[in-house]
């Protein structure tokens, strides 16, 4: 364990302070809530002292896309093509496995467009973050329902959504995702604790973030708009994150009160009570859960299941520890007698 | 015109019973899909072949699991030509279903060695006929009726052996090597086809002229499929990352290629694999998948065929456009959309030279052969990796799927190359980068691969409009020194690509064929018809890849007419060669889209056809 307390306030454990994890500013509307997602990705990765180098940074295409420019500049990013980010990302990983790959998707992105590559890489559980920024409309083509509004909402235009919607989280569930989570972009301390566990997880870490399009569907009539949000949104818990090189004290909580995550590398999500029991390790809760809260109108938020242990796609292809694209070439060429054992077999 | 039909003019007929016609003949096997035939046409094959005689097999199938008719046509050819034979000299027929058509579809003269229950030898009078009771002899040491099935397909090879001078103990050797360690299969096997040998040696009387003897043409050679040796050529060409989709004709290609990376790509110390194989949820992913592990640095492919080359533009252009490298194998088969997805073609071309949106033009290597399978498919790495873009394997289903014969593959003498690739040592030596600068004047950049630890090192790549430095920009000159600059890469790639085959008449001749993939294989035959029937002489240029080489114009400038051959409706390939050379009006095309091979007869009436209007 590090001590923390010899190093100066505004650097990292490695040494870095914030502005090495900014972006370019951002071109979006002034008050998007993608903005206020991004600053808290710069703050997830400063204080868990993660390496820019290591971090890759892949999207799609829309508003929430756009995002990846405006943070860490210092890491490779990826801005690809429509809703098909997750494969590219798959390829990324599987040919350096020591990437830390964060996605950032919009709705539109993930479950309109995307949705075949996104079930896909949750079920194959590929080691990465993956942040919907979820408004609920299409903002770069100005205004039109994506699959997550909800039945009722209303456009500006007046033009109301007749289809249900899909629901990210209970999506991802079902395809076997390792860790999900439903934030909102207006509650920054609970997206940061969730990214941090997101950066400590080894599978797939979905959050599926509210983040209001200020333009085109945050208005009356909305139900992803910052009112909407703010005035339904509901605790699962209180999430505090301890990272890997803090000392976790020992503190007596009442029976039940406290949820202890421990992660894979050694981090702490600490999930403090509010209103219900509720175990974020149990997969058939978690989807009874979403139900419910579905059914009663509820924004329920926090971290809604978890599998610290699962194993992830790089593992299941038992891949060599050494990045795959920095293998020599000795090891991804057989010899020449390889070659004549072959052919000897094919006289 | 190229779509003039000329009346087809066999082979000429044997005249008689007493001529021989050795080592020079086709075999044509009619079965029923799923009946298990393959063994027994591939013993067959292969005996022939022990025997120091050219060999090739083509299977006809349908696109169905069991049940539907199949036909397997065997080539022995003392030339060694290894295309299509039009006519088929030998029908062994099974099927009940197409018995009548296939002996009907014979040129007098010709052999029908059948199933006697089929009762065919009264449809014609100008056929040899030979019956057998296969289903009865293979009754005889086969007790259930599966089994019997499977083993009446090995008395036939042993008849066919019996008839046509095909040694037994190749057979056996044939056997042996195809079911391998299974003795029991073995024996049972080697049974049924003495049966079917000894039936013949008692019942039968040859009346026909075709024999094999042996000849010492094949020592050294091996017999594959294309799909087998492109998964080699990947193999050895070293790649980390494939991602793929089913497809017939595509699928047998990563399906061996999984065989092969498990037998010499795990790690011998750790017991890890030294790749990441992914079956996609599609071929858009696949694709996906190839791009992204391409970005990262590894050496990734993925294969399919038509349809999934469509759902492939998209992304194509996106790494055309942010120039990563990936190597998109395309077995062809007939389009469009489902079209016939068990017959070959050549009709994918201009897809693959223009995928995606937008203006983008592409490297694609045409193998016309076993070996080239291997080497081109080494070559596309490393162009991919040069270049940093989508690099195209054009083969088919006749070359994919088919059995060749070849020569033993050469290992690669050349190392890997990895392209204009910075490391952190070269980025400190440097002082300076910038993704899309060309540093070189040759249109290609340099890059960086994620995870490498120095400032200077990281870019944003995207496939919107971007500038030297991988800035988004919409400024017209930005965007305008781009694209000038991909089409100045693809200018080099014309000095990089594999060179064209170039055979020139020593007698000055004016007429060029060109042709490429597997129409290669009926050139030779064609171009020797032409000479010994009707004493025209001609020149043949096969390019190995687009963009073409220099050698095109030369060549075009040299013939006063030029014959395309290809495999689709449109002449694809003759289009790309107008838009190439300055005498557009000297090309001609000559044209075959049946799904069936392209065989030499059919190019050598084409050519007369369109000659005699010359």
């Amino acid at each position: 364990m590090s001590v923390t307390s010899e190093r100066p306030k505004n650097q990292n454990i490695i040494g870095l302070t914030t502005a090495d994890y900014k972006g370019l500013p951002s071109t979006l509307c002034s008050g998007c809530g993608h903005d206020a997602i991004t600053s808290q990705i710069v703050k997830a990765f400063f204080e868990m002292g993660v390496q820019p180098y290591q971090v890759v940074k892949m999207s799609g295409i829309g508003c929430s896309s756009k995002s990846t420019a405006y943070f860490m500049n210092a890491s490779h990013g990826f801005n690809g093509v429509h809703g098909r980010m997750p494969a590219v990302a798959t390829g990324a990983v599987l040919a350096n496995r020591n990437l830390i790959c964060i996605g950032v998707s919009g709705d539109g992105d993930t479950v309109s467009i995307g949705i075949g590559q996104f079930c896909h890489l949750l079920r194959r559980n590929v080691p990465m973050i993956y942040v919907i920024e979820n408004n609920g409309v299409y903002g770069l083509t100005k205004g039109q329902f994506s699959a997550t509004a909800d039945r009722g909402s209303r456009l500006k235009t007046g033009v109301v959504n007749d289809l249900p919607p899909i629901d990210c989280c209970a999506l991802a569930i079902e395809m076997g995702c390792s860790y999900v989570a439903r934030s909102f972009a207006g509650d920054p301390k609970q997206v940061v604790a969730l990214l941090q566990g997101a950066i400590s997880h080894r599978g797939t870490a979905l959050l599926d973030v509210i983040s209001p399009c200020v333009t085109f569907n945050n208005h009356e009539g909305s139900t992803k708009s910052y009112k909407w949000a703010k005035e339904h949104e509901e605790l699962l818990h209180e999430i505090d994150f301890i990272p890997y090189f803090e000392q976790v004290e020992t503190v007596d909580y009442g029976e039940g009160e406290i949820k202890d995550i421990p992660m894979n590398d050694g981090s702490h999500l600490t999930l403090r009570k509010v209103d219900r029991d509720y175990d974020p390790m149990n997969k058939n809760g978690a989807i009874r859960l979403l139900q419910e809260s579905r059914d009663a109108g509820q924004f329920l938020t926090g971290l809604i299941y978890v599998n610290p242990v699962s194993e992830n796609f790089v593992d299941v292809l038992n891949v060599i520890e050494e990045p795959l694209c920095l293998l020599p070439q000795n090891q991804v060429r057989p010899g020449p007698e390889a070659l004549k054992q072959v052919m000897r077999e094919l006289m | 015109m190229s779509t003039i039909q000329v009346e087809p003019q066999a082979e000429p007929v044997p005249d008689s019973p007493q001529r021989q016609v050795v080592n020079d003949f086709s075999i044509q096997v009619a079965t029923v899909n799923g009946s298990g035939s393959q063994s027994s046409n591939n013993v067959l094959m292969r005996a022939i072949f022990q025997m120091g005689v050219p060999v090739s097999g083509k299977n006809l199938f349908p696109s169905n699991i069991a049940g539907l008719p199949t036909w397997f046509t065997i080539r022995a050819s003392k030339k060694g030509y290894v295309g299509r034979k039009r006519e088929i000299d030998v029908l062994i027929a099974l099927n009940p279903e197409t018995a009548k058509d296939d002996v009907e579809a014979l040129e007098p003269g010709r052999v029908v060695l059948y199933e006697e229950k089929l009762n065919l030898s009264k449809l014609r009078n100008d056929l040899t006929f030979y019956p057998v009771p296969f289903s009865k002899l293979a009754a005889e040491i086969a007790e259930d009726a599966k089994m019997r099935k499977l083993v009446a397909n090995m008395v036939y090879v042993g008849s066919a052996a019996e008839l046509f001078g095909i040694e037994m103990p190749e057979v056996e050797i044939a056997i042996g090597k195809w079911f391998k360690s299974k003795k029991k299969a073995v024996d049972l096997n080697v049974r049924a086809a003495q049966l079917g040998a000894k039936y013949v040696r008692e019942n039968l009387l040859k009346k026909d002229p075709y024999r094999i003897e042996r000849m010492d043409e094949t020592r050294g050679k091996i017999i594959i499929d294309g799909n087998s040796a492109c998964a080699l050529g990947s193999l050895f060409a070293g790649v980390t990352v494939v991602a793929w989709y089913p497809i017939t004709p595509a699928s047998s290609l990563c399906e061996s290629l999984i065989e092969y990376m498990r037998r010499y790509r795990i790690d011998r110390q750790t017991g890890k694999a030294t790749f990441a194989i992914v079956q996609a949820e599609d071929e858009l992913a696949a694709l996906g998948i190839a791009i992204g592990a391409g970005w990262a640095g590894a050496r990734a492919m993925t294969s399919t065929s038509g349809p999934g080359i469509s759902l492939m533009a998209e992304f194509t252009g996106l790494a055309y456009f942010t120039e990563i490298p990936c190597v998109i194998y395309d077995v062809q088969r007939v389009g469009p959309s489902t079209g016939l997805p068990t017959r070959t073609a050549q009709g994918d071309i201009l897809s693959l030279y223009y995928l995606s949106h937008g203006d983008t033009r592409h490297l694609v290597l045409f193998p016309a052969n076993m070996q080239e399978c291997f080497d081109l498919s080494i070559r596309a790495f490393d162009l991919a990796e040069r270049f940093q873009q989508p690099v195209f394997v054009a083969t088919d289903l006749d070359l994919g799927m088919n059995t060749w014969m070849s020569d033993e593959f050469r290992y690669p003498d050349l190392p890997i190359d990895r392209g204009k690739v910075l490391s952190a040592e070269d980025l400190e030596r440097i002082g300076e980068f910038a993704r899309y600068r060309d540093v070189d004047g040759d249109g290609i950049t340099y890059r960086t691969l994620p995870g490498t630890r120095h400032p200077l090192a990281p870019y944003f790549t995207r496939g919107s409009g971007h500038n030297e430095a991988a800035k988004y920009s919409e400024k017209p000159g930005d965007y305008l020194q781009l694209v000038e600059r991909l089409a100045r890469k693809y200018e080099t790639a014309r000095l990089w690509v594999p060179e064209p085959e170039i055979r020139y008449s020593t007698e000055g001749a004016r007429i060029g064929v060109v042709a490429y993939g597997s129409t290669d294989a009926a050139i030779e035959e064609c171009q020797d018809q032409l000479r010994t029937e009707h004493a025209i002489d001609t020149n043949y240029f096969r390019p190995r890849a687009l963009p073409f080489t220099a050698h095109v114009q030369k060549f075009v400038d040299r013939c006063d007419r030029v014959y395309v051959v290809e495999q689709n409706r449109d002449g694809q390939l003759a289009d790309i060669i107008k838009l190439d050379v300055s005498c557009p009006q000297k090309i001609r095309k000559v044209l075959h889209c049946t799904g069936i091979p392209i065989d030499a007869r059919f190019i050598t009436d084409q050519i007369l056809a369109q000659e005699k209007g010359a």
